[in-house]
């Protein structure tokens, strides 16, 4: 594996399944101990760089650091060289001399991680960067799919996804584009015309503006959040508008096919692009078992960007 | 009545220089003496012990670089770079003038500014350092600033612009092209609609979307180039348009054009060749304003600068300190370093194609720019009586670019390693070498 993780676009498709497979790996040797705790990491020092408030990635990179014994500090940047603080540079390089050895780093702007990875000799994982890609919320999403539509193993060919939302400022939608299609499945966004990122032509995925015209032949519905902001900015009229033409609704969750499946990568402003009774579908809905995904995947990740060299006990 | 700002060899006068071995325009080799700033003789001289002697050895003679788009940071960021150090780079590059832009802190919006600026070039004595003045008060856009009392001051503006912003308002665009026929001035406009382009870091186009980084469409410079092509047409004044970088707006220029209109445009050498995919790298050496574009609009500004539709090359020479560049992209200042590689690029993109012979090159990097700029001591004819501002550049040299060799205060070009072709081997400014062989030669003490 690469000495970072930055995109999804680093990984090919081998790599993309051994991640998957360690995860499923990691899970199974977890499941049942009383001591949710395994020691390959032990010694080594992870540091969660977050620029941007989010509990829940933050929390866990830091479980899954946890359950393999690595040490993990909290490094919670306030204000980037924008606001006058320490230069992100500088923060690099104080990891550095501190001897960190893989720094999560979740960042408002796009290619952050980038940067920060030509200026430390750690690995450094992308935890989100702006509306650029959050690669491990795409790895735990097809991990999701996998175990919900292929029983735990393999690749995702010939699955029919449908990225549903705000795909121009969302850096799940890109990490997701480019896993889920480098592991054999088909893509189409779907969003209003406004909130269709240039070029999207050149994109191995469909694009459509009609929610309905997709849903009978899908087989994931991932919706993306909606910031209300947007609004602002003239993407789309009124929370109303947006929700009656791009929310998933108890009509629409109708119109899916037996086992096709709902998920959304959370926070979720329900009522807005979610419906309180697709999301809370104990059938259909992913949402919860998308964040237990979550701490499984990025074990996965912290564990094969290390190098963890102690055998795993199953 | 004596100048008090005339330079001491200008008081008490002599010197005596003879390029022997160079090509005016690539053209029949012959050598030229300059006598008191003058040229004196074209054909066989013969040095004196006294006379100052570049051997040329069969380099291209121009006129000097003239360049309408240079900023020098002077007052307000000494630590990016000053009128010296930035008139240094300019004589290396080949330069004899440069516009300063209007963009310093204070902003030239007032005569005070623009005098202090035109004396420290003087002071300088590298390059003659015209200062271009703000078409708005603090560059806000919102009302004119004194461009008469500009006008008339010692450093006798007649170039306005805000670049950096755009003067977005249609009607003060209106009245800044009207007010300032009353002294032949003319308003250089970046052309950069603000509503589209908020928080816009790079080319809208398939690598934005790609890279999560909010684009720049050309419809943005477009529809302003458009509109203020109309106005100048419309009230009958002379319009500039600042660095040119869409085939869009290279096709509405060669219409205003066609009108009749008086209408003129720059290009930068980083349009000429380099293109938006560089940002994928994210290094923020690449980030600049207007945004890097694609290969056809790369294209369509050769094409635009070979035909004439595009008068001249402009360095839009934005000189930043490290930590404005060793950042986020998104955090990082938009600039790039120019007028030390313009020519080379200039030779790489234009003329090693065909695109452009020397003949052109003199025009689109001298007499153009010094015609638009109303210098009338610069872009002139390599003739008998004709000031001596003067470049000597050898073609068939290639060399490396190096930021850290760079004379400029700052290191952000985006060249840095790589190998390009034509070396100024001599700069003369009122037939006074001010480089020569790479060296900078520091004729007046300040």
């Amino acid at each position: 594996m690469n000495r970072h993780l930055l995109s999804a676009a680093d990984l090919g498709r081998e790599e993309a399944l051994r991640i998957l497979d360690t995860a499923e790996h990691l899970d199974r040797a977890l499941s049942g101990r009383e001591v949710k705790k395994l020691p390959p990491l032990r010694g080594r020092t992870v540091v969660n760089l977050f620029y941007e408030d989010s509990t829940r990635t933050r929390t866990s990179f830091e479980l899954a650091a946890k359950r393999l014994s690595a040490d993990v500090v909290n490094f919670a940047a306030k204000g980037s060289s924008v606001s006058k603080g320490e230069s992100l540079k500088d923060t690099a390089l104080t990891l550095e001399a501190m001897g960190a050895d893989a720094v999560v780093i979740r960042h408002s702007y796009s290619g952050a991680a980038h940067r920060l990875a030509t200026w430390v000799q750690g690995s450094v994982v992308n935890a989100g960067d702006g509306t650029h890609e959050h690669p491990t919320q795409a790895l735990l999403d097809a991990f999701t799919i996998r175990r919900r539509l292929r029983g735990a193993t393999g690749d995702l060919d010939g699955l029919r996804v449908a990225i549903v939302g705000d795909v121009l400022h969302s850096r799940v939608a890109r990490s997701n584009v480019l896993l889920l299609t480098t592991l054999g499945a088909r893509v189409t966004l779907v969003a209003p015309p406004t909130l269709v990122p240039r070029g999207v032509a050149d994109w191995p995925v469909g694009c459509v503006f009609d929610l309905d015209s997709v849903l009978a032949d899908t087989d994931v519905v991932m919706m993306l959040r909606v910031q209300r902001e947007r609004m602002a900015g003239g993407f789309f009229p009124s929370a109303r508008e947006y929700s009656r033409r791009y929310g998933l609704d108890a009509r629409r969750m109708a119109m899916l096919g037996d086992t096709a499946i709902v998920m959304h990568p959370g926070p979720m402003n329900r009522g807005m692009e979610i419906a309180a009774e697709v999301a809370d579908d104990p059938k259909r809905s992913t949402i919860v078992e998308q964040v237990t995904n979550g701490v499984s995947v990025r074990m996965a990740v912290l564990y094969l960007l290390l190098g963890g060299s102690e055998q795993l006990g199953d | 009545m004596t100048n008090p700002y005339l330079l001491p060899d200008e008081r008490t006068g002599m010197n005596s220089l003879v390029l022997r071995n160079v090509r005016p325009y690539g053209e029949a080799q012959l050598d030229v003496r300059v006598e008191n700033g003058v040229i004196t003789e074209l054909g066989s001289v013969r040095p004196t012990a006294a006379d100052d002697v570049v051997d040329g050895q069969g380099a291209v003679l121009l006129p000097g670089l003239v360049d309408l788009h240079t900023h020098l940071r002077e007052p307000g960021r000494e630590d990016a770079e000053t009128v010296q150090t930035g008139s240094a780079a300019a004589a290396l590059g080949g330069y004899t003038a440069v516009f300063a832009m209007a963009s310093t802190e204070p902003c030239a919006d007032t005569a005070g500014v623009v005098e202090q600026v035109w004396r420290l070039g003087r002071q300088t004595g590298l390059v003659d350092v015209q200062p271009i003045g703000a078409v708005t008060a603090g560059r806000a856009g919102t009302q004119l600033a004194e461009l008469g009392a500009m006008a008339d001051s010692p450093a006798r503006v007649r170039v306005f612009s805000d670049d950096g912003f755009c003067v977005s308002d249609s009607a003060l665009m209106r009245r800044a092209l009207e007010y300032v026929r009353a002294f032949d001035g003319i308003i250089a406009q970046h052309a950069e609609d603000p509503r589209l382009t908020l928080g816009a870091q790079m080319n809208e186009g398939v690598v934005s979307g790609r890279l999560g980084l909010t684009g720049w469409p050309a419809a943005a410079e477009e529809a302003i180039v458009a509109r203020d092509v109309l106005l100048a047409g419309h009230v009958g004044s002379r319009l500039h348009v600042c660095h040119v970088s869409t085939a869009g707006s290279v096709e509405l220029l060669r219409w205003a054009k066609g009108k009749g209109w008086a209408v003129s445009a720059e290009v930068t050498p980083h349009h000429l060749s380099l293109t938006d995919d560089l940002a994928e790298s994210y290094d923020p050496i690449f980030k600049v304003n207007p945004p890097l574009r694609t290969d056809a609009d790369v294209a369509a500004l050769r094409a635009g600068l070979a035909d004439g539709t595009i008068d001249c090359v402009a360095t839009d020479h934005a000189p930043h300190a490290i930590e404005d560049k060793e950042t986020e992209w998104g955090a990082a200042l938009p600039g790039m370093l120019g007028l030390q590689t313009a020519l080379a690029i200039v030779i790489e993109t234009m003329v090693e194609p065909g695109l452009l012979d020397w003949r052109g090159v003199a025009d689109r990097m001298s007499v153009a720019p010094a015609r638009i700029g109303a210098l009338a001591e610069h872009g002139r004819p390599i003739a008998i009586g004709e000031p001596a501002n003067l470049v000597v550049v050898d073609p068939t040299i290639r060399w490396t670019v190096s930021p850290a060799a760079l004379v400029s205060k700052s290191r952000n070009t985006p060249y840095a390693g790589r190998t390009l072709p034509g070396r100024v081997v001599a700069t003369v400014l009122r037939g006074r070498l001010t480089s020569r062989d790479g060296a900078v030669l520091d004729a007046v003490p300040a």
